[in-house]
């Protein structure tokens, strides 16, 4: 009897409680939709205006052509300063590498007097305004009487890379299970072999994540590179330059290829970590 | 190396082990043998120094005083990879970058050996999990996980194996399965087994010898049957299974036996299975008693299954509390 009377009575749902109830499920996409195309509008405008047959100035579109993709060199100087950024961001990438994965090491492996003072230090560069650290950097420089040039900007950013390097290099290191490295050990591994093998293969992809989090900071620094770069042309020195005159199409060009370039390899690295967890 | 730790071989020997950290004593002057060819257990409760004990044996914890002997070698300062020891750890401590072949395949190689197939197929075919070579140990069950740490480690025929409450983190069914397994290696393989567990059921099991141990000091040695029919300590008989502990006085002497009286109650023991201190008239005992399980009679043309279910009855010192080493706080005969 009750049973019928249930049957019958289907319940509709008001059209107000259901828009209700699918933006209060999509308001989380909703949210991201926007928020990414806001970080994504500067990236297609320098993207789309790479095919902009400009001439001088790049601000207004006045025709699509591939020009300045066969030619990412065509503009005076673009690529000598492409070359010095790659230049000074591999070998900043390299030094700031190694020496901040020692670091990591020290002061996330061993217990030593002064640890907690250095881990407060490494901190710092990341804390201090870029302003300060290029101004200064350039006047301790100066009073070793070196000019300001190529040597002294690696110096620089093997200075301020460290830092990242390290934070990212500990973390890795913290969230290895030590008794990994006793197993090596009991299974006759000497200290030597157990860091070979074990240690290392472990720590490697936060490592390798340091170096392009490295290379990144390095190739986009001006603050710092300004400072102590002298005559020395980067290639974010050379776009705000150029921006006083026009910026080349060919500035966006080398833009939109490092940004895909970047975006290949994370893309790289994610299909990587999915073979090797299979 | 001055002289070569990694070929020793024969009975290892502790000797007056005191591991201290700080001010706390995690193993307290112990001293022990463990026989070569041994499936031994050190049993105790959690933080009673079996697992310091252990890692000192491996190498991976200095003594603070004392000695560690393998056969004639002193071992004492040796590095954990001088030392023909291999562990299976508790949580396996597999490699997780490497292939199950090669996680097994690491201390051979370690040891400069070049051909590996045929050993590490060996114990892949031992474990019974040969199919599982190519894969990577977050691919693996925690029983398979287990199997092949136990593989890794007597791959290399250690002079002794140590394994860390290796059965801790499976469930009751694999524990069982695998407690029959590990005997059954140890006996194929005729390795010594020092099996470190908080769990009496599995010492139990598996031992030929349990040491017992309670606060960094052995409270009774011996076999799984010798610890359970005439326990030493009221310790060691509230760890090993529960009882009934009841409190009494020795009140007479009586050729073989000792008269103790329980409440009034005056019961008769042998003085074989009496650990009283039975010089003195005055000292208390302490009996215990297996549980009757409270059944409900029967009534007549009932199935029953008969078994023998023995009443076993210890006397031992009075000194101790009582209650050492019950987990579950039992409601102690006590009260006057």
């Amino acid at each position: 009897m009750s049973k019928k009377v249930i049957d019958a009575t289907i319940p509709t749902i008001p059209l107000g409680a259901r828009f209700q109830r699918w933006f209060g499920r999509n308001l989380i996409r909703v949210y991201m939709v926007i928020a990414f195309t806001y970080l994504f509008i500067p990236v297609a405008y320098t993207f789309a205006f790479s095919f902009n047959d400009s001439g001088k100035s790049n601000l207004i579109w006045k025709g699509f052509t591939l020009d300045n993709w066969m030619n990412p060199c065509g503009a005076p100087e673009v690529c000598t300063a492409l070359a010095n950024s790659i230049k000074i961001g591999l070998l900043a990438t390299i030094f700031s590498t190694i020496l901040g994965t020692m670091i990591a090491f020290a002061i996330g492996r061993h217990k030593f007097k002064g640890r907690s003072t250095s881990n407060l230090l490494i901190f710092l560069p990341m804390a201090t305004p870029e302003i300060v650290l290029g101004a200064s950097l350039l006047s301790l420089f100066l009073v070793f009487k070196i000019n300001p040039g190529f040597w002294p900007t690696v110096i620089a950013h093997v200075m301020f890379c460290i830092s990242f390097v390290v934070v990212t290099v500990k973390a890795r290191i913290a969230s290895l299970d030590p008794r990994l490295e006793q197993a090596a050990m009991d299974l006759y591994a000497n200290e030597f072999q157990t860091f070979r093998r074990v240690t290392l293969p472990l720590v490697a992809p936060g490592i390798a994540g340091a170096a392009l989090l490295a290379f990144s900071l390095s190739f986009d620094d001006f603050i710092i590179t300004n400072f102590n770069s002298g005559t020395v042309t980067t290639f974010p020195k050379f776009v705000y330059t150029a921006a006083a005159r026009g910026i080349p199409a060919q500035a966006n060009v080398i833009g939109s290829a490092m940004f895909f370039l970047a975006l290949a390899i994370v893309i790289a690295g994610q299909f990587v970590n999915r073979r090797k967890a299979r | 190396m001055s002289f070569d730790a990694s070929t020793a071989r024969g009975d290892l020997i502790l000797t007056r082990i005191t591991k201290e950290y700080g001010d706390f004593k995690a193993v307290d002057d112990l001293t022990l043998t463990i026989p070569k060819g041994s499936f031994f257990a050190l049993l105790g409760p959690y933080g009673c120094g079996k697992t310091t004990t252990l890692r000192m044996i491996a190498g991976l914890e200095e003594p603070t005083v004392g000695s560690i002997h393998l056969g004639e070698t002193d071992i004492t300062t040796t590095k954990p990879y001088q030392r023909p020891i291999n562990t299976v750890f508790q949580n396996y401590a597999l490699f997780p970058h490497l292939t199950i072949f090669e996680n097994i395949a690491f201390g051979l190689r370690r040891r400069g050996i070049k051909d590996v197939d045929a050993e590490v197929n060996k114990v892949l075919n031992l474990v019974e999990l040969p199919h599982l070579a190519g894969r990577k140990p977050t691919q693996l069950s925690g029983g398979q996980q287990q199997r092949i740490a136990l593989a890794r480690a007597i791959v290399n025929r250690p002079a002794l194996l140590l394994l860390d409450e290796p059965l801790g983190a499976l469930d009751l069914k694999l524990r069982r399965q695998m407690q029959i397994e590990l005997k059954w290696i140890q006996k194929e393989v005729g390795l010594t087994f020092v099996h470190v567990t908080h769990d009496q059921e599995e010492a139990m099991t598996m031992a030929d010898t349990i040491a017992v141990m309670n606060e960094g000091q052995i409270e009774q040695m011996g076999s799984p049957a010798d610890l359970y029919d005439n326990p030493e300590t009221a310790f060691v008989a509230n760890f090993l299974g529960q009882s009934n502990l009841i409190k009494g006085t020795i009140s007479g002497n009586d050729g073989d036996s000792i008269i103790a009286d329980l409440y009034g109650q005056k019961i008769s023991l042998p003085k074989k299975r009496s650990h009283a201190v039975d010089n003195s008239i005055y000292a208390e005992l302490i009996v215990f008693e297996q549980n009757d399980d409270g059944v409900a009679p029967f009534n007549k043309g009932d199935a029953v299954n008969i078994s023998w279910n023995p009443i076993f009855t210890f006397a031992l010192r009075g000194d101790e509390d009582v209650t050492a080493g019950s987990e579950v706080n039992p409601e102690v005969l006590d009260e006057e």
